[in-house]
């Protein structure tokens, strides 16, 4: 397989998540706008006004560029897993200059940036394995002002449902206006504390407007968003009725006694983009 | 209310400034970050290199590119304001600015120093970065690169317009946030 033009794409799929959002968060974005007013209204207008531009200008829709983690589905007969990390890391090294991005990566120990979006563990490559002989990848480049509001918690199981929602709403309503809402919140249930957290991430996956399959974890989703929503904290925390433009939640079977929750928030510019992979190293970007 | 002001902002007319009043400046403005607001918690106006009592303060950490051998704006719209909570008081009683931008409100400690001081915190739409960057029509200099790298260093911007902010903490101490 060619590495330059895998490369390539892999840059490709990074610029179209930097500087366009998906249509079903614009659409999200547009309803918010038609029911909010005053100083909520300003502030979806300048959201969308620069969405358009961004697009247009081929450029970062906010300077914030996140760190980037891919979602890496590989199917077991796809030719080429063996150069693929290698060859996301060119690409965000390359991404970094020529589109370009923050540098955002420095050394936890001396704080030195580095200047190229990588280091150690970084961009984040969550890996998957399925059938097949193509490889599909996501890729969800997030700011530190909503990876900051993040939040784990392990409950003891007796406080059911209704323990996992009420640490939802105290999770929103500490983050306030700070993670730039109208936020998509993804929500993770079980298994264990690692895995809680990347469920919460896995969930920020799916498009804003789709539910859970699951009936009851669909009516969850319904309710948190209602109660979300009804907090009042609205866009950029200046008040108004739209919080969230989405909830979405994510579960694994848990140990009898732990009930872990992990939240992980997204702002309201929700990145993300994803690309295919053929085994004789055609690509396309979604 | 909608204003268009020059800066620097002057405690008289940031005293103008209700909630909720929407607002356009035209002037100069310097960035500053976590790193930054360290650095200056540490030092006096006269050994800081550039005059924050001539412009206003954004939170600001903005993607630059480097371009014909001077820096051009890709990206720039502001940070979260609250992790500068802890020192933005003294930079507000020591540096003589009257004009705060950032995203997601302050506490109550910030709003107390802008009553003291008589000035505003206006809110720029988060992550509207190529709308902020439309409105930078100079970057003037910037300041400790080298150490900070670009999203803390000082840089020092034009601005044209710049705005709809929205003035979210005003100079009688109140704010429009639940909490912060």
């Amino acid at each position: 397989m060619d590495k330059k033009h895998l490369e390539d794409g892999i840059l490709q799929l990074i610029r179209k998540a930097e500087t366009e959002i998906p249509p079903d968060v614009i659409a999200a974005l547009k309803q918010a706008y038609a029911i909010e007013t005053g100083a909520a209204k300003v502030q979806l207008e300048a959201m969308l006004a620069n969405v358009e531009k961004a697009k247009n200008k081929r450029c970062p829709m906010c300077q914030d560029t996140g760190i980037l983690t891919f979602f890496a589905n590989i199917g077991t007969d796809f030719p080429a897993t063996g150069i693929l990390k290698q060859v996301i890391e060119q690409a965000v090294a390359r991404a970094t200059v020529e589109i370009p991005l923050r540098p955002n990566t420095v050394d936890p120990m001396t704080s030195t940036n580095h200047g190229d979006n990588l280091g150690s563990y970084l961009p984040h490559i969550l890996w998957d394995f399925e059938p097949g002989d193509e490889a599909h990848i996501m890729t969800l480049p997030k700011g530190s002002g909503s990876e900051n509001m993040s939040a784990l918690q392990m409950l003891s199981p007796s406080v059911g449902l209704e323990g996992v929602k009420k640490f939802v709403l105290d999770v929103v309503k500490k983050a306030g206006g700070r993670p730039c809402p109208p936020i998509v919140v993804g929500v993770g249930i079980g298994g264990s504390a690692d895995l809680v957290m990347n469920l919460g991430k896995r969930a920020l996956l799916r498009p804003i407007g789709t539910r859970h399959t699951e009936p009851s974890i669909a009516l969850l989703e319904k309710d948190l968003l209602e109660i979300i929503n009804k907090t009042g904290i609205g866009p950029m925390g200046l008040g108004g009725k739209v919080t969230a433009l989405d909830v979405h939640v994510e579960v694994a079977h848990r140990h009898p006694a732990s009930l872990p929750v992990g939240v992980v928030i997204q702002c309201w510019a929700d990145r993300r983009a994803s690309m295919v992979v053929h085994p004789n190293g055609s690509w396309e970007v979604k | 209310m909608e204003y268009h002001v020059s800066l620097p902002l002057s405690s008289e007319i940031a005293k103008k400034l209700q909630l909720n009043d929407v607002l356009y400046v035209t002037g100069k403005i310097f960035t500053a970050r976590d790193s930054a607001h360290m650095k200056m918690r540490g030092m006096k106006p006269k050994d800081l290199p550039f005059d924050p009592s001539a412009m206003g303060l954004y939170h600001c950490g903005p993607l630059m590119k480097k371009q014909d051998g001077g820096w051009v704006v890709v990206s720039a719209g502001p940070t979260t304001s609250s992790r500068m909570e802890e020192f933005e008081d003294i930079l507000l009683d020591r540096f003589g600015f009257h004009l705060i931008i950032g995203k997601g409100g302050m506490g109550e400690r910030t709003g107390r120093s802008l009553k003291k001081t008589g000035s505003v915190y206006a809110a720029f739409p988060g992550g509207a970065g190529v709308l902020a960057a439309e409105k930078i029509t100079h970057v003037s200099q910037v300041y400790w690169l080298e150490e900070l790298g670009m999203p803390e260093a000082v840089w020092i911007l034009e601005v044209t317009e710049f705005g709809p902010m929205v003035v979210a903490m005003d100079s009688s101490g109140r704010s429009l946030y639940r909490q912060s």
